[in-house]
């Protein structure tokens, strides 16, 4: 064992102390120190192992450019697992390491207790290199190009899937489709015997009274449905096994990384929070206090065309501390708050929030004043600062999370005209979609569907249907 | 090492990661399919003004839309952001510029902005020379002037037991008979043995013969507009690079012509314009004269091309067929390059679709793209070395 790595394991067990002192609550940690390629193939494909695509190997490049520029550097990488893989770049000082060992505890804190992440699977690690497996199998089996370019068609829909932390009537959603299909013909959904079944027979009753309709359209799906990606995969009459398999396990992943995009600031807050206040405590030299600062400035910079998360999160939540540690008189009259309460609060808001309630119920008129925020838009060539008012720079900062900031679309109709076409629906709430994009983007919606394919959404705040049938697009404004 | 004070444990460790390519080889997939792209925009590449005017040396940017990721995306430029100032920003403040919006016509802007990310491929000249040169070949060649660009020599370069008694390797028989003597116990030059003799051979090699020459002609008259002349140039810069591959040395005479032709300069020749009729033979004769004083076909692979509009004295056609004729008699090829975007009919063509001579070929470019296929029609690949 190297003299470096003895420091390292003895400068960690001081953290965790002070850690466990905090009341922090992480997973058993594994730290591994990896050259700079190393880490960066791992921030492109977002784990250690996964299935191989080109997309990832673009983004590595990208990565790997900027860090061989001297542009940007990524210190470490975290995965939520258990126990919690933590990756530090080969050649941290160890005064560099201490900030992101305190700093990976924090996220390892928030992954094992934020509700968001209350259904990930913490095995992922392993189920993704078991997925890379099959997946390089396909390959193998179908050819790389076909397995390929089926996955390009995928991550076009990828991030359309529901995330949903409760189930509707404890139903998975299989189930829960047939029953509100079931419903909609007006039979009766068959139920589980049990001490209330007499309850049951007040509703029946109650329909008796109303008779159903004898027409009814029978809509499919009976409600429109998010997660896109479960529906092709269920229903398309296309798929073979393999790649109903591969849009499967890709759903799989897509849920596994959900909870990382809608926590984004939250998460970075909380570990940039603790990894000073723990730093705070270490006993350091004064070279050591000079290159903290440096590196924690460096990962709190503020920039000016998009917000950095971490110094964002960061604020909220020393705000937040601020708040309920010193109530003002009204707070403490109107809320009973009472002083001194501010890691409570901050321990509560880490456990319940995610980036859009967080912002919602946390970004103060007095924090958007300190941090100088603006809402910019584009205005002819210039992108100008349009507006300083502190709630609508919230409004504006919540809508950009909603859905991990895609839009947000559903499947009205699998069975448009009795055709069997598809219909998406986008929930327009003031953008509009990047045309362009979602042209490129429907023949793929086609591939994986197999018939004709539409989108309806607004332009110019009128609805219009984009429509692709195997050859051709059509947009009708309707 | 587990720590026994705290309820979790924790690991530190350093692998050996020097086997895991994974990111590498995704990289080189990717890198593959841009070049696939690129590949498959030849046409258009080749005549990018900013190739074309360059020097030569740099590396161009290409931007590759088919290789995103496209999904549904929000529409930046129409949505609203948030951002953070210095503690003085104002409503009304310009906090930056869209670079694409200043040229006019490219709407799309080539920004690092999310859901925009539009590839820029890097190419260097020389990567697309190699996907363009990789089609091309120049037209077969008579047997006689195939002794023309290649000279033999002969490279003493390796050693064999068996060859001819002029050829003995002393120093190396030697050597063997020491060896030879040492390992038998008696050290010492003598009793040399066939088995000793060591001779020198050779090997045949075939250095082609550097010099070409390019005699580039093209019509200036009025009638040539900058369309014309791009693409002219454009086939010229890609000609001329292509020939420096296959030769050492490679001039370039720059002839142009109205009714009366004349030697110029690169820069004059893609720049100059005049007014007035087109004679065609003026340059043709001029060409020949060249040929005479300073290119002896001998030592010089002559290929001549020439580049109009299609416009020219009808009476002169006749002349230029034949002058044509003494022309090749002369050179390897000879081109002609017909620039008519707007399909009008052509004297000249009129006249030469019906020169029957596998060295003269002709193509008619009616868009930029077609500057590719005149190339690639010009310098074919031919099968075992039939002639068209």
């Amino acid at each position: 064992m190297t003299d470096e790595i003895r420091d390292l394991e003895y400068a960690i067990a001081e953290i965790m102390e002070i850690a466990d002192g905090f009341g922090l609550d992480y997973y058993p940690m594994r730290y591994e120190i990896c050259p700079s390629d190393i880490i960066y193939t791992f921030g492109a494909y977002g784990m250690p192992t996964r299935f191989s695509h080109w997309s990832f190997g673009k983004t590595f490049h990208k990565m790997k450019m900027q860090y061989d520029f001297g542009l940007s550097k990524i210190y470490e990488l975290v995965i939520n697992s258990n126990p919690c893989y933590a990756f530090l770049l080969d050649g941290n000082s160890l005064i560099q390491n201490k900030l992101i060992v305190a700093h990976v505890l924090a996220h390892c804190d928030f992954f094992k207790n934020n509700a968001r992440f209350s259904k990930s699977n913490r095995n992922m690690v392993e189920s993704m290199a078991a997925t890379a497996d099959r997946i390089s199998n396909y390959e193998m089996e179908y050819g790389t190009e076909a397995v390929e370019s089926f996955i390009d068609a995928v991550i076009a829909i990828q991030e359309h899937v529901d995330p949903q932390l409760i189930k509707p009537r404890h139903l998975d959603k299989q189930r829960y489709m047939e029953m509100k299909i079931r419903e909609q013909r007006g039979e009766k959904a068959p139920r589980p015997e049990g001490r209330y079944d007499d309850l049951w027979a007040l509703d029946d009753m109650q329909k008796e009274e109303t008779p159903s309709e004898g027409i009814q359209v029978h809509h499919f799906p009976p409600e429109p449905e998010k997660d896109i990606m479960w529906f092709i995969q269920e229903f398309s009459e296309v798929l073979t096994d393999w790649q109903r398999d591969i849009m499967s396990m890709m759903r799989e992943e897509m849920l596994y990384f959900w909870p990382q995009m809608e926590t984004k600031i939250m998460n970075e807050g909380w570990a940039s929070y603790w990894h000073q206040r723990i730093i705070r405590e270490l006993d350091l030299s004064s070279e050591d206090t000079i290159e903290f600062a440096k590196l924690n400035s460096s990962v709190v910079q503020p920039s000016k065309q998009s917000l950095n998360p971490y110094y964002l999160g960061l604020k909220i939540f020393e705000d937040i501390e601020r708040r309920w540690d010193h109530p003002s008189r009204e707070e403490q009259e109107r809320w009973g708050r009472k002083p001194g309460q501010g890691r409570a609060k901050m321990f509560e808001v880490r456990e319940f929030d995610s980036d859009t309630s967080f912002i919602r119920n946390y970004m103060t008129k007095q924090l958007t004043e300190d941090l100088d925020l603006y809402v910019f838009e584009k205005k002819g060539p210039d992108w100008k600062i349009t507006d300083k008012s502190w709630e609508n720079i919230r409004d504006q900062l919540v809508f950009s999370r909603i859905n991990g900031g895609s839009p947000y679309l559903v499947v009205q109709d699998a069975d448009y005209l009795r055709t069997g076409e598809l219909v998406l629906k986008h929930q327009y709430e003031g953008i509009e979609l990047d045309l362009k994009y979602m042209e490129r983007t429907l023949p793929y919606l086609y591939r994986l569907w197999g018939r004709t394919v539409h989108v309806e959404t607004r332009v110019e705040d009128k609805p219009i249907w984009f429509t692709y049938d195997g050859k051709k697009h059509h947009r009708k404004f309707m | 090492m587990s720590n026994s004070h705290q309820p979790y444990s924790f690991v530190v460790s350093r692998e050996d990661w020097s086997l895991h390519r994974k990111g590498y080889q995704d990289q080189q997939r990717h890198q593959q399919k841009v070049k696939d792209v690129i590949k498959q925009n030849l046409p258009d590449l080749i005549t990018e003004e900013n190739i074309i005017m360059s020097d030569g040396q740099q590396i161009i940017k290409v931007p590759i839309r088919s290789l995103d990721e496209y999904r549904f995306v929000y529409n930046y430029q129409k949505q609203k952001h948030v951002g953070q100032g210095d503690g003085d920003s104002q409503v009304g403040d310009v906090i930056g510029r869209d670079p694409a919006s200043q040229k006019p016509g490219k709407g799309e802007k080539a920004g690092d902005q999310p859901g925009h990310d539009i590839v820029e491929a890097e190419v260097s000249i020389e990567e697309l020379e190699d996907m363009l040169f990789s089609e091309l070949e120049l037209p077969d060649l008579k047997q006689k002037d195939k002794d023309q660009i290649e000279t033999h020599t002969v490279v003493f370069n390796d050693i064999r037991k068996k060859g001819m008694q002029s050829n003995i390797d002393k120093k190396r028989t030697i050597l063997e008979n020491l060896r030879r003597n040492a390992t038998t116990g008696n050290p010492g030059i003598h009793h040399i043995s066939p088995d000793d003799l060591r001779y020198k051979t050779w090997e045949d090699k075939i250095i082609p013969q550097s010099n070409a020459v390019i005699i580039a002609m093209m019509d200036t008259s009025g009638s040539m507009g900058s369309f014309e002349k791009y693409c002219a140039r454009s086939f010229f810069f890609w000609m001329t690079r292509f020939l420096r591959r296959q030769y050492e040395k490679v001039e370039i005479v720059f002839l142009a012509h109205h009714t009366e032709a004349k030697e110029v300069t690169e820069e004059e020749f893609f720049t100059r314009g005049e007014s007035g009729g087109t004679i065609c033979s003026s340059v043709y004769m001029k060409a020949l004269d060249i040929i005479d004083r300073r290119y002896p076909p001998s030592s010089y692979n002559i290929y001549p091309f020439h580049f109009s509009d299609g416009d020219n004295l009808t009476s002169d056609n006749e002349r230029c067929v034949k002058l044509i004729g003494e022309l090749m008699k002369r050179s390897n090829m000879f081109g002609y390059g017909e620039v008519n975007q707007y399909n009008r009919s052509s004297t000249l063509m009129s006249a030469y679709r019906h020169i029957k001579m596998d060295q003269f070929m002709y193509y008619v470019i009616k868009e930029k793209g077609e500057v590719y296929k005149a190339l690639r029609s010009f310098f074919q690949k031919r099968e075992g070395g039939s002639v068209r």
